[in-house]
């Protein structure tokens, strides 16, 4: 499998999911269970991506400078600063703790 | 605000929509960076954004490679593809408002629904606004997403050593930022903590890209049985 491939595979996976919005039949979504196990899978799965992408380092779990970095996002969405200068600042604390410490 | 003349109404649904677009699309550059820093080129970067067009899905699938590389190509889309169901949910929300005109149009409308376009569609009052806020905010959104990730390919590319700028730790902030304003309920906060704590724990043993997999089954189970519904966050 190449770069190319994943990226067309999950592309097409992507838009049919959207494709498929317009043609299932109205109401199957809407009934609770689906359509709550359909927000938290979200919740879910950005929930675990921060977990890994702030501890992992491929099989190992590691407390670096991502740690303080993340944490000082948090407390910045927290005062509802606008997400790209929150990125921007994790990312300059990961950069600094890095440069310095 | 029920009596609110067109005019009123026309300028607020496009205050809303350029206010959201604009905003959404700022972030772009993010996503542009840190896909050139997982390893994607600057056209398989700018192809994402014109064709997935769904930045949850985007930031998930480059992150996964980030970590895993091509070995985790298929944990990279089955998390995509994951994330982008509640594209269903919206489109079946939006259907009965933007299901119209020829099939060009469709697929268009079908292509730019996402969590921004249906929230500022939903937040009008009636159909028609939710109507023009719907193709506005999609509209705005893809032509701004597209224009900033190309930015941020190219930044991403004279970065040079990614890590040393910290890009690994504000793709955690991304992430952080998209999970953010779906943790009003103490359901979702709970499903947040226990799928978190499943993907770190099971990292040491899994194979990359696998833990995310994993930790998405606390949604189902929790979703399943509708645990932890009672109470709310205050």
């Amino acid at each position: 499998m190449t770069t190319w491939h994943v990226i067309l595979i999950a592309s097409a996976a992507t838009l049919a999911l959207k494709l498929g919005g317009y043609l299932v039949p109205a109401g199957l979504l809407e009934r609770e269970r689906p359509a709550r196990i359909a927000d938290l899978l979200t919740v879910a799965l950005l929930a675990a991506l921060i977990a890994v992408q702030t501890l992992g380092a491929g099989q190992a779990i590691v407390f670096d400078a991502r740690v303080p970095a993340v944490i000082v996002a948090a407390a910045l969405f927290a005062l509802r600063v606008p997400f790209l200068v929150v990125v921007i600042v994790a990312a300059l604390v990961a950069a600094g703790i890095r440069a310095f410490v | 605000m029920e009596e609110r003349d067109t005019s009123t109404g026309r300028t607020t649904v496009l205050r809303d929509s350029v206010g959201v677009g604009l905003a959404t699309a700022a972030y772009g550059i993010s996503f542009g960076a840190l896909s050139v820093a997982a390893g994607l080129d600057v056209w398989q970067t700018c192809f994402l954004s014109l064709v997935m067009f769904t930045g949850g899905s985007q930031f998930a699938l480059v992150g996964v490679l980030a970590s895993g590389g091509l070995a985790a190509g298929g944990s990279a889309i089955a998390t995509a593809a994951l994330l982008g169901i509640r594209n269903v949910v919206y489109g079946m929300r939006m259907k009965p408002l933007v299901d119209r005109g020829g099939l060009a149009q469709r697929i268009a409308a079908a292509w730019i629904t996402i969590d921004e376009s249906t929230a500022v569609a939903l937040a009008q009052t009636d159909d028609r606004a939710a109507r023009r806020g719907f193709w506005l905010t999609g509209i705005v959104i893809f032509v701004g997403w597209n224009l900033t990730t190309l930015a941020g390919a190219l930044i991403g590319d004279a970065l040079g050593d990614t890590r040393a700028w910290g890009l690994d730790a504000a793709a955690a902030a991304a992430f952080l930022g998209l999970l953010w304003p779906r943790l009003k309920r103490f359901q979702a906060g709970a499903v947040a903590v226990a799928a978190a704590l499943v993907a770190t724990l099971t990292t040491p043993v899994l194979m990359p890209g696998l833990p995310v997999l994993v930790a998405a089954l606390v949604a189902v189970v929790v979703g399943w049985f509708d645990l932890f519904s009672r109470r709310s966050a205050s």
